[in-house]
């Protein structure tokens, strides 16, 4: 079973390989409602960790995702772009944005596991 | 003699309630399609002739296409744009107590005065010894504004406030650049209280943007302020009243700070209705201010603009103001348009700005006076202190209950566990017949309602709306929910559906698709 | 004061409730020493009457378009409005309504919007348009921010047949954002090669036709080598009624178009307020400035519309927004949608021919007068003439026999050398009468 860690700005990663996926929880989207518009970085963009990896934009709201680690952009979920209710419907499934090439898969450590990120959205309510 | 052609006068069955109609009009209330589903192509509601007997000179330019633009009758266009009038909320309907929008009554003399043929039908390229009197307007506006707000200077150009902002904060640029320390003077400090133009205003013309937290009770902290300040200061964005409806108490010493670091002190100046004859900006420190005309001064709204946004200037930026501006000399008033041997920083709209809005905010300066202009800002002020005061019982105020400016701040923290949202809340104002406040906004607080009533209102106009948000406040405690999640039931739409909007974009008409012959 | 519906009474009452013992206690968070013991240096209060009289002296110090013979355009024109345009904008709900916030009930101007969204868009013959903006030259800056946005390149070219105006506010702003802008000279015959100014480091070029000299471009091939070189091309028109008789940019491969619409429906009041008219191909939609109405349905399936793609603006994305923009000229903008609706494309064409007519015919006339040359082949209503004497002493020598001649160049690029070009406009308003007045009086002072 791949290891999906998380952010503070709620964004997961799930690891696979040297390649990752990432997205927003399903708190985040529960936060954001009704998802709008998805807008995707350009596949082969460099992205340091905590730069902005793609925006989604909910009725009232816009909210950047940034990358949970360094990395470089090797695939995104442009099916998103036709559907971005699929955010809300399978955030951590097909809901995905972003599939990355890690720089440094040491980053991943510093990221929380599912307990930690489980306690810190409960410590937000 | 029996009459028997009489009519029934007592209501009888038609106590009964409403069926659907034929039509979906309810009476007074008329559906009305879009001028393209109504309109013809042959069709027009003016008379001209075809002229005759020339020779085009469009050098092969001439327009193929149909355009596709309908057009109707005279009475049709009339009874077109009635019947949507009729589906809007106007101040003239009631009270709209929308906070920091300022919905106050709207004078027609203002308007009666903007349509002098002087004013209206006055080209801005005319030779300047035909337009005196316009100058004169312009001159005497800003004599007003600068004597109201202490300030030495004003530049009248800029079209609405969010206009104002990036004018005063480009005399800032300027004024820094003018200093040498443009490369290192790059930092805008702006309250998390803010409205979101600031900040927008200011990332536009390349400041960087620090927030500022505003602290527990809804104001800017000095020292939060002497924190960030340095030399890289180039300005605060400060909101005066602010935002919560709060004077900042400290706005004094924030300018201190800013100004002995080197920096310049922007009041938006959004809320300045409050403290028009009452407080000068020019005592307080302020830099720059952008005044809307159309909020402070009464100038129509017009569901979104026109609006009007001049700033006055300190001594210190008097003169990086834009060209347009009016000078005085023996031969009268003249109008300088070139930036030739000034240190204007340059133009930031055609011609001359809002003309018309000027008449329409002088004339309402003449009209109140000195006086009545104090007398507006006290009796916003009591007024919205005298709905806080009623109404504090029942909603929760989040900086306690204390004295407001000219608009009280209530969170959404009385609404817990009710099943109501600060929206439905307001969506059930409208079934009642209000405008909603301002909701959301300042995001500083948790499901912000912002209720501005102004000084339009008469006691027994805010009684009432008192007794109207005290009946609802009960039901929403009461547990009568559905009263408020389904609101609004009775205007001309329900709610709509802004997630579908958003998501599949239909931003203009399009002719049906022709039917498709059945195949086969 | 007649606008302030409290007594004293209640003020007193008011104050009571709310337990405060003076007005000034609810001002206690002005610092003592700064609160104002007297009144501003300014007049006391006035009567309906009075306010009426000295604004109606002011105003009849200026010389109204309408009575005299009047030729001035070059950004702003004098067209009839009907009646019914005024009486329809004034109206309460209209006037004193604010941005649809609440839909429910703000349909009146979602709905008024989104025919006007619709109109600008047939006009200018692109796919979507915006709620409008401040005015045709404030439009123009944000189209260059816009294309900006979306070639992420910083540079501007600007053509020299580009209104000065409109130029200045690109300079301005563009300065102020750091970006770069390349000026081309003032190009008086139209024959300018913005072709060559076009290269893959060009984020956007800027033409204007009818141009401010009168000049019809053809911006086909300008527009090939804009997409040739991934830049994009913004058309701007002050004169909106040309585009019911003209090809419009975007059937000319125009990526943005942007104008002045106040021609339409709206009063020449000095320079403003007017209504700025911003359209764009429908992928660059989410760069877009200004507010945008769109079509929904509500919670029982009926029709309705309501501000969308709001996330753009600053009061959600605050410092990340597409611009600084928060109020449109919505009641403009309705003048613009009621006018539009009375002329309908058959009207508008004929206005337009109507104009150009004239024009012509003013042209053949102003040829035959010596010391007088008309530099434009095409044009619509609006051509430019060199006059054998400065045009800004011309101008005033008319303006006291009672003639407003138009524009002199010179007003508008004051060190171009350009002193002797006059700029002229006959629209529909203008008469024979009109038009042999302005060449009997060329022929006195020339």
């Amino acid at each position: 079973m791949a290891e999906t860690r998380y952010t503070k700005d709620h964004e997961y990663i799930r690891l696979d390989g040297d390649t990752a996926v990432v997205g927003i929880t399903d708190y985040a989207q529960g936060q954001l409602g009704d998802v709008v518009f998805v807008e995707l970085p350009a596949i082969g963009k460099k992205v340091g960790k905590g730069d902005e990896a793609a925006v989604v934009e909910s009725v009232k709201a816009a909210s950047e995702v940034y990358a949970p680690v360094s990395g470089e952009v090797v695939a995104v979920n442009s099916a998103l772009e036709g559907s971005p209710g699929t955010v809300n419907e399978d955030p951590l499934g097909s809901g995905w944005f972003v599939k990355m090439k890690l720089a440094d898969p040491s980053e991943i450590e510093g990221l929380m596991t599912e307990e930690q990120y489980k306690t810190f959205v409960a410590s937000m309510s | 003699m029996l009459n028997r052609q009489g009519r029934p006068t007592a209501p009888g069955l038609a106590s009964v309630s409403a069926h659907e109609t034929f039509t979906g009009n309810k009476a007074l209330l008329q559906e009305e399609p879009l001028l393209f589903e109504i309109g013809r192509y042959d069709v027009t509601g003016v008379d001209l002739d075809e002229p005759q007997g020339f020779t085009p000179r469009l050098g092969g330019l001439e327009r193929s296409d149909g355009i596709g633009l309908p057009g109707l009758s005279e009475p049709e266009t009339m009874r077109h744009f009635v019947r949507l009038s009729q589906k809007n909320y106007g101040i003239d309907t009631g009270l709209f107590p929308l906070g920091s929008c300022t919905m106050k009554h709207n004078p027609r003399l203002n308007e009666r005065m903007a349509r002098l043929p002087g004013f209206a039908d006055v080209h801005p390229l005319q030779p300047q010894s035909t337009v005196q009197g316009a100058l004169e307007l312009m001159n005497e506006l800003g004599r007003w504004l600068t004597e109201l707000t202490g300030m030495p200077a004003v530049a009248l150009s800029p079209k609405a406030g969010a206009h104002g902002e990036l004018c005063g904060m480009m005399a800032i640029k300027a004024a820094i650049e003018a200093k040498g320390e443009g490369a290192t003077r790059r930092t805008v400090l702006v309250p998390d209280s803010a409205h979101g133009t600031n900040p927008a205003t200011a990332a536009l013309i390349q400041f960087d943007v620090k927030p500022v937290p505003v602290r527990e009770d809804g104001t800017v902290d000095p020292e939060a302020v002497r924190a960030l300040a340095g030399p890289d200061t180039a300005a605060i964005m400060l909101t005066n009243p602010n935002t919560c409806g709060l004077f900042e108490k400290d706005v004094a010493k924030i300018a201190e700070i800013i100004h002995a670091a080197g920096g310049y002190f922007y009041c938006d100046g959004a809320n300045y209705n409050a403290i028009v004859g009452k407080a000068r900006p020019g005592d307080l420190g302020v830099d720059a201010m952008h005044i809307n005309l159309h909020k402070t001064f009464s100038t129509p709204h017009g569901g979104g603009g026109p609006g009007s946004g001049p700033v006055v200037l300190s001594e210190r930026l008097a003169a990086f103001a834009p060209v347009p501006f009016v000078r005085t000399d023996a031969a009268g008033f003249a109008l300088v348009e070139d930036e030739e041997g000034t240190e204007a920083f340059g133009r930031i709209t055609a011609f001359h700005g809002q003309t018309g809005m000027y008449v329409r905010a002088l004339s309402y300066m003449l009209s109140h006076g000195a006086d009545g202009c104090r007398q507006a800002s006290e009796d916003a002020v009591l007024n919205a202190n005298y709905v806080r005061a009623r109404l504090a019982d029942l909603m929760s105020l989040p900086f306690g209950n204390r004295p407001c400016m000219h608009e009280v701040l209530f969170d959404d923290a009385w609404l817990k566990d009710t099943g109501v949202s600060t929206l439905d809340f307001a969506k059930a104002m409208i079934d009642e017949g209000y405008h909603p406040m301002t909701v959301y906004f300042p995001l500083v607080v948790h499901g912000a309602m912002l209720v501005e009533p102004t000084e339009s209102e008469s006691r027994a106009s805010l009684d009432l709306f008192i007794a109207t948000l005290r009946d609802l406040a009960m039901a929403a405690k009461r547990g009568d929910a559905a009263r408020f999640t389904g609101a609004p039931y009775l205007a001309p739409r329900r709610r709509l559906d802004e997630t579908r909007a958003a998501r599949s974009p239909v931003l203009r008409w399009t002719p049906p698709a022709p039917v498709q012959e059945a195949a086969e | 004061m007649r606008y302030l519906p409290l007594s004293d009474a209640d003020r007193k009452d008011m104050l009571a409730v709310i337990g405060a013992s003076s007005i000034d206690d609810l001002f206690a968070d002005i610092p003592s020493d700064k609160l104002m013991k007297g009144l501003p240096d300014l007049p006391r209060r006035k009567g309906e009457l009075e306010v009426e009289r000295i604004m109606s002296r002011m105003a009849g110090k200026n010389v109204a378009a309408s009575s005299v013979p009047f030729f001035v355009g070059a950004g702003a024109y004098k067209h009839h409005v009907p009646a019914t345009v005024d009486h329809l904008i004034q109206r309460s709900e209209f006037l004193t309504s604010y941005t649809p916030y609440q839909p429910e009930i703000a349909q009146g101007t979602l709905q008024y919007l989104f025919e006007f969204q619709t109109q600008v868009a047939a006009l200018t013959g692109m796919e979507v348009a915006n709620a409008s903006m401040y005015d045709g030259s404030t439009a123009c800056g944000e189209a260059v921010l816009m294309a900006h946005r979306v070639t992420r390149r910083r540079k501007a070219v600007l053509s020299g047949g580009l209104h000065p105006h409109y130029a200045d506010v690109v300079r301005t702003l563009s300065k102020m954002a750091g970006d770069e802008v390349v000026t081309m000279a003032p190009d008086v015959t139209a024959t300018e090669d913005l072709l060559a100014a076009v290269d893959g480091s060009v984020s956007c070029v800027v033409v204007q036709t009818p141009d401010v000299f009168g000049h019809l471009r053809d911006l086909r091939k300008l527009s090939e080598k804009c997409r040739e070189a991934g830049a994009l091309l913004i058309a701007v028109f002050t004169e909106v009624v040309s585009l019911g008789l003209v090809t419009p940019p975007g059937a000319m491969g125009a990526d943005i178009v942007v104008g002045e619409g106040q021609s339409i429906g709206n009063a020449l009041n000095f320079g403003g307020p007017y209504v700025g008219l911003f359209a764009a191909k429908q992928k660059y939609v989410r760069q877009m400035p200004g507010r945008l109405c769109g079509e929904t349905v509500d919670a029982d399936g009926a029709r309705g519309f309501v501000l969308t793609l709001s996330t753009r603006e600053q009061h959600i994305r605050r410092d990340k927004a597409t611009s600084n923009i928060c109020t449109n000229s919505g009641l403009c903008a309705l003048a613009f949608t009621i006018h539009m609706t009375l002329l309908g494309q058959e009207g508008l064409g004929r206005l337009g021919r109507i104009n150009h007519a004239n024009a012509v015919k003013l042209a053949d006339m102003l040829s035959s007068v010596r010391g007088v040359e008309v530099l434009n082949s095409a044009f619509f209503n609006e051509f430019t003439l060199r006059l054998s004497r400065p045009a800004a002493a011309v101008v005033e020598e008319l303006a006291a026999k009672g003639v407003m001649a138009g524009v002199p160049v010179s007003r508008l690029l004051p060190k171009a050398g350009l002193d002797d070009l006059l700029i002229v406009a006959n629209t529909e308003v203008n008469t024979d009468d009109d038009r042999a007045a302005l060449v009997e009086a060329l022929r006195e002072v020339l």
